[in-house]
């Protein structure tokens, strides 16, 4: 893989009056990489798509493409096809028009563009569809034309907005199988805009999540997932148990905190960096809880009680209380339940192991966004 | 079930009704313009094509056509552009005052036309130009292009304001992109808003008749005739007129009506 960066942003920002959208963001996309932006409606991830593609400009920082700086390049000069969350389609021209339309544009010669679109839509399934109107097509057909329609130029990098929270839970699983093939076959660098934890966490090599215009981690699925960055991630990801407190102190084997709801050990891969003294949020995935109704079963253990339960198909997701107020959610299997009362209120001795803790330092203080300016 | 069938019944002979009241009297025109009678009553005398022939030979009446002909071929599509852009602004960009710019375009239809009139003939006396064909063509562009601008904007309702964008996110610069989206799908709409306007221009009498001078359009021609001697020839204009219109307003309709099926 060519690991020269085709996207770089570097300090990017918009703002909208007194509001940044945007804030200071710094991100670099390697060629042929796949990489989900991800975050609460707000973010700033459509704003960010939107600079990339030229809808928007920047206020503050310079955005490459290639090496190339392109801030004010108009839309129609830069080959970053977007593919929008309403597909937006053109409905007057037919499937192979619509496949078409980006190499009329750049002057591609009839038989020439005809060829290219056919050979597109054939890879994507369309073909019997080309002289159909688009609005005879189903969502996940309408869905593809709009793939094709956006890679016919051959673009070095495609833009994608949300493009498959339109569709049903069933077709979205499918068409991220098919996106996720679709991109490793072709080698083009995806940049995709999503709030949804399965669409970046199935296809992306990379997910970025935002969170009020910045960047609140840059990571592989997996590590984002095991090691959340911050309370904001653990909290935006879900399933995650956070209990604020204090390293008490540093042993051989790890490091010991103390919260509101008592001192429970971290293994040593979790404590690396931390000092006595730093305040910590200890994070503890709900599926690596177990729950007694005695304690002396491992090191760290809280009493809570059972607040209510929630029923997720094989799993069960049982949202516990502590004395000291503390919310805890334990992720368990049904089969795991038939021993255990599930009357609202009965005591619980929620416990993990030392490795299943991970320890999220609060950020430092921001150096200030516009100090390079 | 039989309320409802009753219910239905009298609606149904009410619709009936009101129609026979908006259309008797112009059924009769047509009635009596191919009736021999000199005068309009019953019964009625023998079938004549005579007063069609009398008013195509009357050289003022050819006159009048030939002029509306001209003015609604000048004013219609000046029209269209104008309230078509109009409403393609107010479509496409967000400014300072748009909700003002929008209303001032919608504006002329609800000042009284004997005002409107006396302002234009005031207004194009001190440029010289009362009196003349010009003159009517001016004011009928500005009394057809808000009809026009209601027609496009009612389209770009309809469209997809991504669409553009997209366009140009695909390659295409701004006027390629609205030469290649915004363009065919607002043709039906700019058809139907060319022929309502030369309906409108075709159809309107009392500013052509301020500004016109001698130069008569043929609403003009009509009130001219009425004015000298009721003659079974007004029947026979109104026909004309009547059918030229509705057949104006009829494919403007259909082409609105059609513009709904992308």
């Amino acid at each position: 893989m060519d690991t020269k960066p085709l996207v770089e942003l570097d300090g990017v920002s918009k703002r909208y009056g007194a509001v940044a959208a945007v804030d200071g963001l710094d991100l670099t996309i390697d060629a042929g990489e796949f990489v989900a932006i991800m975050g609460p409606s707000g973010c700033g991830k459509t704003t960010t798509i939107k600079m990339l593609a030229g809808l928007e400009t920047p206020s503050a920082g310079e955005i490459r493409l290639a090496g190339r700086r392109v801030n004010d390049l108009p839309v129609w000069e830069r080959d970053t096809p977007l593919v929008w969350q309403s597909l937006a389609l053109f409905p007057f021209l037919t499937v192979l028009e619509n496949v078409e339309f980006g190499l009329r544009m750049r002057g591609v010669d009839r038989t020439g563009r005809r060829r290219r679109a056919l050979s597109w839509l054939d890879r994507l399934g369309l073909a019997e569809f080309a002289g159909r109107n688009v609005a005879d097509l189903s969502g996940g057909q309408r869905q593809r034309v709009a793939l094709a329609r956006s890679l016919v130029t051959e673009p070095p990098v495609l833009l994608l907005d949300e493009p498959l929270s339109a569709l049903d839970a069933h077709l979205s699983v499918r068409m991220q199988a098919e996106l996720k093939r679709l991109q490793r076959e072709i080698g083009i660098t995806f940049v995709y805009i999503t709030h949804s934890h399965s669409e970046a966490f199935t296809m992306a090599d990379r997910v970025v999540i935002m969170n009020k215009g910045r960047v609140e981690q840059i990571g592989a699925p997996k590590d984002i997932f095991l090691r959340p960055a911050s309370r904001f991630v653990a909290r935006f990801l879900g399933g995650n148990n956070l209990f604020a407190g204090r390293v008490a102190r540093m042993e051989r084997d790890g490091a010991v905190v103390t919260t509101a709801d008592g001192s429970f050990r971290v293994a040593r891969a979790a404590a690396a960096g931390v000092r006595v003294g730093d305040a910590v949020d200890l994070n503890v995935r709900s599926d690596r809880i177990s729950l007694t109704q005695q304690t002396g079963w491992s090191g760290n253990e809280v009493h809570c009680r059972l607040v209510s339960e929630e029923f997720v198909g094989a799993l069960v997701n049982l949202h516990l209380e502590t004395a000291a107020g503390t919310e805890i959610v334990a992720q368990l299997q049904q089969r795991d339940l038939e021993m255990l009362d599930l009357s609202p209120g009965t005591g619980f001795v929620a416990s993990w192991h030392p490795e299943d803790g991970h320890l999220i330092v609060p950020e430092a203080p921001q150096p200030l966004a516009l100090a390079a300016e | 079930m039989i309320a409802n069938r009753f219910v239905r019944r009298a609606l149904l002979a009410y619709l009936g009704l009101v129609l026979l009241f908006a259309f008797a009297p112009i059924a009769a025109g047509f009635v009596f313009s191919v009736n021999s009678d000199r005068f309009p009553s019953l019964p009625l005398g023998s079938f004549t094509l005579d007063w069609y022939r009398a008013v195509f030979e009357d050289a003022l009446v050819v006159e009048s056509f030939r002029n509306s002909l001209l003015v609604g071929l000048a004013a219609a599509p000046l029209a269209t552009l104008i309230g078509f852009a109009a409403a393609y602004a107010d479509y496409r960009f967000r400014f300072f005052g748009q909700r003002a710019v929008l209303v001032l375009g919608l504006l002329p239809p609800t000042i009284p036309v004997v005002i409107l009139g006396v302002a234009m003939l005031a207004f194009l006396a001190r440029l010289g130009l009362a009196g003349t064909l010009t003159a009517v063509i001016v004011c009928h562009v500005v009394v057809c292009a808000p009809f026009a601008m209601a027609v496009a904007r009612l389209r770009f309702a309809q469209i997809d304001p991504d669409l553009e964008i997209a366009a140009q996110n695909l390659g295409a610069s701004d006027w390629r992109a609205f030469a290649a989206v915004i363009v065919p799908m607002a043709w039906p709409a700019l058809m139907a808003a060319m022929f309502l306007s030369l309906a409108v221009s075709f159809d309107e009498y009392m500013i052509a008749w301020f500004v016109g001078g001698l130069n008569e359009t043929v609403p003009v021609r009509v009130l001219g005739f009425l004015q000298g001697q009721v003659s079974p020839r007004i029947h026979a204009i109104g026909a004309v007129s009547f059918l030229v219109s509705i057949l104006l307003v009829a494919l403007a309709q259909m082409l609105t009506s059609r513009m709904t099926r992308h």
